[in-house]
């Protein structure tokens, strides 16, 4: 028997402070360890459809993502299988969780839905800050998400080794959070904050 | 504001307000407010970008050759398009030749991914203006079979393969979950289509979806990584090797052979499938030429897919550039990006702060500083907004002009263009002749809604012609030799002046796309993205000016005020997004459109 194909995806914006928890979780996952083949991890960003074809190809889906539970800011959360569509779309906070959810929702009615499906999120603290980083109390949860992916992709038989190498990148050198971080414009050069998010938020 | 005339429109906001928030399968974030008449039919209308972008200040001091990997990240669909433009811009301001492999693999992209996002638009975020998918459910699967056998040889067309289709769309409906189907207004007197056309359309919305997936191949294969493909300043990053084997490191004749045969499929798909369906749908909705706004009369392109490495000139564009104003066909005027008198950008009603707000800025001395404020007439207060003061300051968008006229942009601009310079667009002509022959309507159908539908699906069999041309452009010349793709004579930036200045140009899918940077002492002094939907979504000026959106939705009647759909088909046709004319983030838990009428 062919072993499962398991996608490992970090989604959201990097741009946007805790939104890049996703992305910065499987560059971090792609630097320390290896994988065997039928392993695939994967910087998804904000894209939506263009992600379909590695999602229905593989029977094991993993997202690492930050996810608006309403919980405190750093908790890390696992939901497992029907229940991950329903958190992507349950409180959006960012579009491309509009753009996931419509991409389950295409494997679905393609009759390609990965059979696993486990999503990995963490309480976001700020997403304000364009241009930004992580903050701290979601930076922390980067190695604890790690481990239970881990955990996950032992039990999908694809138990993951310490890298003895450098790894080829997964994002672009440009983006990668050290030279991200150290880089940054100062604040009186460039603007950070978003809007006030004002349209809607009491719409009634 | 009560009643002004402005291009050609009397605009009249003192009726019934409907407001459309967010308006859905777009990606980003677009608010409408319309003024209804005692008829139904629309007055005045606001279009508003609901947040705040700032792509521009977060590149400040970075690495000129980075910023491509920025731009990437603004939005989540012309992500190659960006990079392209950065790129190019920086190749511009460094004076950088690319070789011609490298502007032959560019164009490659760059049609292909034209190639995915119209088709991606057609079936999978705009039919469903068309298409009424509950409907499907009483068609006759073998009369659908017929319909679709008179139109397209597309071997998927029997009776079983409709009935099967059905059902599955039965048990979807039935289990409650409509899932991408969602929120549609179905059963709306707006939608036109029998039912067999609609089962058709749904089983081509399945095809295409499957089939989406294959198109992006070739960007993997040219760009390495995927989602997010590689890009490089002086040329492209991937080498190549006619000799070599396997499927990873340069590029062989093995994978060569695959780009060659995803084409082909591409142009199989879109011969038989995309353009039947379009003209089986337009046939339907020909009576109904409503959303032109000011396609008549202004009309934008900066031109694309350069024939030649390094010429930009117009008559080196395969797409064309030119503007048309004023609704004079029969003259279109040069387009100089870096000529301060023509692309200006102005922020009268749009949140942010210019020294003297009746002045526009070009964007090489733009200025990016947010003003948020609202007009005495709002109502509603700053954090619930219930209706906008389109007096004042009213987007987050700003309002950029071509030698002050507002401006529409994309498929339809480009289409228009071509279709006027037969000589020059033999092909573009013909294709638009064919189609308006074969619903057997006048050019002027054209300034439509159904007209933006209709060009973006001509010019998908346009691009699709194109990259089989440049495909084999690039075989002839790897097989002649030359196997350059990358020009790092100027990588160092011990090579570069101490300050430069640069404007590169794509058309994105869904239109003008120009990025403007200044490089001071080899870093990022200032970089400005003007793109497609700041164009077609923009507020009005400091003189009253509506924006494409804006005047597109003017004097439409629409069916029922709480259901917009006649709003959504035409913003839509546009194939906005809002991601990168503002930035990506939503409101919380925002699922479903808000339409208030008021």
């Amino acid at each position: 028997m062919n072993p499962k194909k398991i996608l490992v995806l970090g989604i959201g914006n990097l741009l946007w402070a805790d939104e890049g928890f996703g992305v910065r979780c499987v560059e971090a996952l792609n630097a320390s360890w290896q994988f065997p083949p039928q392993v695939t991890l994967m910087d998804g960003g904000t894209q939506g459809l263009y992600l379909l074809p590695y999602v229905q190809e593989a029977d094991c889906l993993l997202v690492f993502d930050a996810v608006d539970y309403g919980d405190t800011p750093g908790d890390l959360r696992e939901v497992v299988g029907d229940q991950v569509p329903r958190f992507m779309g349950a409180k959006k906070m960012s579009l491309h969780q509009t753009g996931f959810q419509e991409v389950l929702m295409a494997a679905e009615l393609t009759g390609k839905l990965p059979a696993e499906l486990v999503l990995i999120g963490v309480q976001p603290e700020e997403l304000e800050d364009f241009g930004g980083s992580l903050r701290d109390v979601v930076k922390a949860q980067m190695a604890p998400a790690l481990n239970l992916a881990l955990d996950w992709l032992e039990r999908w038989g694809a138990a993951g080794r310490l890298r003895e190498s450098e790894a080829e990148a997964i994002t672009d050198a440009a983006l990668a959070i050290d030279l991200y971080e150290g880089e940054r414009p100062p604040a009186d050069q460039a603007y950070r904050l978003g809007d006030a998010r004002f349209l809607n938020l009491e719409a009634a | 504001m009560g009643v002004y005339e402005t291009q050609g429109f009397k605009l009249d906001n003192t009726g019934k307000r409907v407001v459309v928030d967010p308006v859905c399968r777009i990606e980003g974030h677009l608010r409408v407010e319309v003024n209804l008449d005692s008829n139904n039919v629309i007055r005045n209308a606001v279009s508003t970008g609901t947040m705040w972008r700032g792509l521009e200040v977060i590149l400040k001091g970075r690495d000129p050759r980075d910023a491509w990997a920025f731009t990437e990240r603004i939005c989540g669909v012309c992500t190659g398009t960006h990079a392209l433009t950065s790129v190019r811009a920086v190749e511009d301001a460094l004076a950088i030749r690319i070789p011609e492999n490298a502007n032959t693999i560019r164009n490659l992209m760059q049609l292909n991914l034209y190639i995915h996002d119209h088709l991606v638009h057609f079936y999978h975020l705009h039919a469903l203006d068309w298409v009424d998918v509950v409907s499907a459910l009483q068609a006759d699967p073998k009369a659908t079979s017929t319909l679709a056998q008179s139109i397209s040889s597309w071997p998927l067309s029997s009776p079983g393969y409709f009935r099967d289709i059905q059902n599955r769309l039965k048990k979807f409906v039935e289990s409650g979950q409509l899932g991408p189907f969602m929120n549609g207004y179905w059963g709306n007197p707006a939608y036109k289509l029998p039912p067999e056309a609609n089962l058709m359309a749904v089983a081509h919305y399945l095809e295409a979806l499957d089939f989406q997936k294959e198109i992006v191949k070739v960007h993997t294969i040219f760009g390495g990584k995927n989602p997010h493909p590689n890009w490089l300043v002086g040329g492209v990053p991937c080498a190549i090797n006619l000799e070599g084997t396997g499927a990873v490191g340069a590029i062989n004749m093995e994978r060569l052979n695959l780009v060659k045969s995803i084409i082909d499929r591409c142009t199989e798909f879109v011969e038989q499938v995309y353009i039947p369906d379009l003209l089986a749908i337009g046939s339907f909705y020909k009576g109904w030429l409503h959303g032109g706004g000011l396609s008549s009369k202004n009309l934008l392109s900066y031109g694309d897919i350069p024939q030649l490495a390094n010429d930009y000139s117009a008559a080196n564009l395969l797409l064309p550039r030119g503007a048309i104003i004023n609704g004079k066909l029969d003259e279109i005027h040069p387009v100089d990006l870096k000529d301060p008198e023509q692309i200006q950008e102005f922020v009268a009603h749009s949140w942010y702060k210019y020294p003297d707000e009746t002045q526009g800025l070009h964007p090489f001395d733009g200025v990016t500083e947010p003003n948020f404020v609202l007009g005495p007439n709002t109502k509603g207060t700053k954090t619930n907004i219930k209706e906008l003061d389109e007096g004042a300051k009213y987007s987050w968008i700003k309002a950029p002009r071509w030698r002050g006229h507002a401006m529409e942009v994309g498929p339809l601009a480009r289409m228009v263009l071509g279709y006027l310079q037969p000589k020059a667009y033999p092909e573009i002509h013909g294709l638009v002749d064919g189609a308006l022959k074969h619903l057997d309507v006048p050019v002027t159908a054209l300034f439509s809604t159904l007209g933006r539908t209709a060009a973006r699906g001509l010019e998908t069999a346009y691009c699709v012609k194109l990259q089989s041309q440049q495909f084999d452009k690039l075989m002839a010349n790897l097989k002649a030799g030359d196997l350059n793709t990358a020009n790092i004579e100027k990588w160092e930036p011990s090579t570069w002046p101490k300050e430069a200045q640069g404007a590169g140009f794509t058309e994105a899918p869904r239109g003008a796309l120009g990025h403007w940077i200044r490089i001071k002492d080899t870093k990022i002094d200032n970089y400005q993205c003007v793109v497609p939907t700041t164009w077609n979504g923009g507020p009005r000026d400091h003189k009253g000016q509506i924006g494409a959106f804006e005047a597109s939705l003017m004097d439409t009647p629409v069916a029922k005020a709480d259901e917009p759909l006649e709003i959504l088909r035409t913003l839509h046709s546009f194939d906005p997004c809002l991601a990168c004319s503002t930035h990506v983030m939503s409101p919380d838990g925002q699922e479903m459109t808000s339409v208030k009428v008021r």
